[in-house]
């Protein structure tokens, strides 16, 4: 079974994740790619601490995600891959194959982002990699979670271009 | 500097704001817990936020809706930094009464009866059929 879920989320693992969209999935683990975790044993602690025994996590930085892809990809369960930010996500789509579909799942209020979405503010250049990932033919949708309505990147970024 | 008479209740949406007014309703006892919510933050807002109520607060116990979620997340965070905060996750009405009933109780001591009261709340009372 595939990783059927790239989600961007900078919360990473929460409670829309591991409920909202992994019970429905029946998800099997759950991959975080982030290079601030993967390097700290606290932080990979805490996580595991949080999610339910029946749940695996793996962990990897940008870096070493490729190398894990495959093993992700040939799981037999489902799977989820998380990144806490746009940049994280867009370099590993720059690295790996077989990314089609990606989902904004959380990106909050910062200074320099404009609202998009109650769950997803932008800056420009967060927008214009979002822009550029389409361009390598990745389907970009906001969703937070699986019962909502998923809106594609340019009815998102329409929208707040007319807020 | 700890007081140990309040508590912070931490959860998604309108969870916690809800809780707190249920206490107070049914207790009359205001002021012993402060409600937040992670509404619209990301996670090192959150971090930011309890941060900030613990240090003017003096709380020393969190309670947090569900374990899995950025609020017990944040709560666990901070304990790598304050490891002398309790964290209580799953909190419901019962656990957050019998905390604030603790009048001059140790914090570990007043959590250890919530625990008990709150994890005990959950029953399925099944109707007795009024035939035979």
């Amino acid at each position: 079974m595939p990783v059927e879920l790239y989600r961007i989320d900078d919360r990473l693992i929460h409670g829309q994740v591991v409920v909202g969209w992994g019970q429905p999935m029946n998800a099997g683990f759950i991959a975080l790619v982030d290079d601030v975790v993967a390097s700290s044993d606290w932080e990979r602690e805490l996580y595991r601490m949080g999610v339910p025994p029946q749940l695996d996590l793996f962990f990897a930085s940008v870096e070493d995600a490729p190398g894990q892809l495959g093993a992700w990809r040939a799981d037999q369960r489902a799977g989820i891959l998380l990144t806490g930010d746009i940049d994280t996500m867009y370099r590993l789509v720059s690295n790996v194959d077989g990314i089609t579909a990606v989902n904004l799942g959380g990106v909050h209020h910062r200074a320099g982002r404009i609202e998009r979405l109650r769950y997803i503010y932008l800056s420009p250049g967060e927008a214009q990699a979002l822009r550029d990932l389409e361009a390598r033919g990745v389907s970009v949708t906001a969703r937070d979670v699986p019962s909502a309505r998923p809106v594609p990147l340019r009815e998102l970024l329409d929208a707040g271009a007319r807020a | 500097m700890s007081n140990p008479d309040v508590g912070i209740v931490l959860g998604h949406g309108d969870i916690a704001a809800a809780l707190v007014s249920a206490v107070e309703l049914i207790t009359g006892r205001g002021g012993r817990l402060i409600a937040l919510t992670n509404a619209g933050l990301d996670s090192d807002q959150i971090d930011d936020l309890l941060r900030r109520t613990i240090e003017t607060s003096g709380a020393r116990v969190i309670f947090t809706d569900l374990a899995a979620g950025s609020c017990n997340m944040a709560a666990c965070r901070l304990v790598r930094w304050r490891p002398d905060l309790i964290v209580v996750t799953g909190v419901n009405l019962p656990a957050l009464l019998q905390y604030v009933m603790h009048d001059g109780a140790e914090p570990e001591q007043a959590v250890s009866e919530a625990v008990q009261r709150g994890s005990g709340a959950l029953r399925v009372l099944q109707g007795r059929s009024r035939a035979g």
